[in-house]
């Protein structure tokens, strides 16, 4: 089964009585990774939660629907900004973590299949670790290990590299970009460049009240070079759209 | 310098200021006996004491145990159920208007002279703040954590049981420390409203016979049940908290502490 694009209709948030968009329109592209762009307090976040299933009507509204008509429970994987690791479970037992939260205990199965992605993000000699001794960087790899194991279509990321130094950044993007192909990828971030490394399509999220420019589309697979001439050429464009339409770059 | 040579040192300091006092003051044994005097007592009257001693550990140990049941299962039910928070918790914060020693004589009056009225006590004084600690630690769980949760469609029961729960731990470790140090509190003032055995009842029984000695002694050895049942609990925790760092303790190089 292929992972089915997402739409979201009308979407509506408010925060403390001040509409920060309305009217919301947008399209994440089946199998590849769409990127929503923005400044914080834009939304982009609230935006993410409510394709995630985690809002109260109360603050933010709006229809999100797959594409191929199945309802979104149970296909959803959420990677948010913090690792979001147990500091009481290892780093094997927290890869399987959804697997205890599910069923109440991890099978033998489960637990070799949580080996295999943690050997996948390059960490199955630190299996027996806990979080604390794990660094940044690693813990974000076994946030992502713990995503995969989830094995679901559909992938939403809050920021999830944010909190890591340049050089992990942009190693743990290229292996982002690698384990998470075939899969429909909404990626919110408020960095341009990790948008033009891997997304195929980008919205840019500005304005009070905020609305969606129309998607820049990328060309090639990411994750792209810096210096890849898709990368550069979208580079202006992404940043003129930022500060404002007609800022000078 | 080890943890155990260090209370030993800390021990010997305190029994050397308590024997300092008596030389300087000159105070007459029938009002402060010297600690070798009291020694000498506890050795003698060792036979005495025990059953006693024996006594007020198993209350203190019931109501520990109890209130440490009633407690978390409060803490559980209070972090369980909305309606539970509502109707609960202001029950919870008038009855602690109430002081326990002012319910000692109700309760021996109900519960009769034996163990369980002092068991009564002691869990009554234990159960609140392991109850606060706990359910003040239930309530705090990491959002994040509790939403991802949620994104993997697990249960509020699952929530509870595999994240909840273990996050809680070191607060209710925290609470049940402080229950530890008070337990002694409860069975003490029960035996002293009424009782005919255990330590409190020794103590007051040497007191009218000006037994000061003796009296001494049945403190230091409540002092040592004491402290066995607070370092006991303190070393079990500590197994059960083993991933929480700490960041109070650390050394830091070059930091003058």
């Amino acid at each position: 089964m292929t992972a089915p694009g997402l739409t979201i209709h009308d979407s509506e948030l408010r925060f403390g009585g001040a509409i920060v968009f309305t009217g919301l329109n947008l399209a994440v592209r089946a199998g590849g990774w769409t990127a929503v762009l923005g400044a914080s307090g834009v939304g982009k976040t609230s935006l993410l939660r409510l394709v995630a299933g985690l809002t109260d009507s109360a603050t933010i509204s709006g229809r999100v629907h797959a594409e191929d008509g199945q309802p979104l429970e149970n296909r959803i994987a959420y990677m948010a900004q913090q690792d979001l690791l147990l500091p009481w479970l290892t780093a094997l037992e927290n890869v399987a973590l959804p697997a205890r939260l599910q069923q109440g205990r991890v099978s033998a199965d489960e637990q070799r299949r949580a080996l295999r992605y943690l050997h996948l993000v390059g960490l199955a000699d630190e299996a027996a670790k806990l979080p604390a001794a794990l660094s940044g960087g690693m813990r974000q790899r076994v946030a992502l290990a713990r995503t995969l194991f989830l094995e679901r279509d559909i992938v939403l990321m809050d920021e999830p590299f944010s909190a890591l130094d340049a050089i992990s950044r942009f190693r743990l993007q290229a292996e982002a970009a690698r384990l998470l192909e075939g899969k429909t990828v909404m990626l919110v971030t408020h960095d341009p460049m990790e948008a033009l490394r891997l997304a195929d399509s980008i919205y840019v999220l500005d304005g009070k009240p905020a609305s969606v420019s129309q998607p820049i589309e990328m060309t090639g697979a990411g994750p792209r070079a810096v210096d890849d001439t898709s990368v550069i050429s979208h580079y202006g464009q992404l940043m003129r759209l930022l500060g404002g339409e007609g800022a000078a770059a | 310098m080890t943890t155990g040579l260090r209370m030993l040192v800390i021990a010997a300091l305190l029994l050397l200021g308590w024997q300092t006092v008596v030389w300087l003051t000159g105070v007459p044994p029938y009002l402060l006996p010297g600690p070798l005097a009291v020694a000498v007592t506890l050795v003698d009257d060792f036979d005495y004491i025990l059953p006693h001693a024996g006594v007020t550990a198993l209350e203190i140990l019931l109501g520990l145990l109890l209130g440490t049941v009633l407690g978390s299962v409060s803490a559980l039910t209070l972090a369980s159920f909305r309606s539970a928070r509502r109707w609960l918790l202001p029950l919870l914060v008038i009855s602690q208007a109430l002081p326990v020693f002012a319910l000692a004589p109700v309760l021996t009056l109900w519960l009769g002279y034996g163990l369980f009225s002092k068991v009564a006590m002691a869990t009554l004084i234990i159960y609140f703040p392991v109850t606060a600690a706990f359910y003040d630690g239930l309530r705090a769980t990491e959002p994040g954590w509790v939403d991802f949760a949620r994104t993997v469609g697990a249960t509020p029961r699952a929530v509870l049981r595999h994240i909840r729960i273990p996050a809680a731990l070191p607060a209710f470790g925290s609470g049940l420390r402080v229950a530890a140090a008070v337990a002694p509190i409860g069975a003490v003032v029960g035996e002293w409203v009424g009782s005919s055995a255990g330590l409190g009842y020794l103590m007051l029984h040497a007191n009218g016979r000006m037994q000061i000695d003796l009296m001494f002694a049945a403190l230091a050895v409540l002092a040592i049940i004491g402290l066995v049942v607070y370092f006991t609990t303190d070393l079990l925790l500590q197994q059960l908290t083993q991933w929480q760092t700490e960041t109070l303790f650390t050394d830091m190089k070059g930091s003058a502490s």
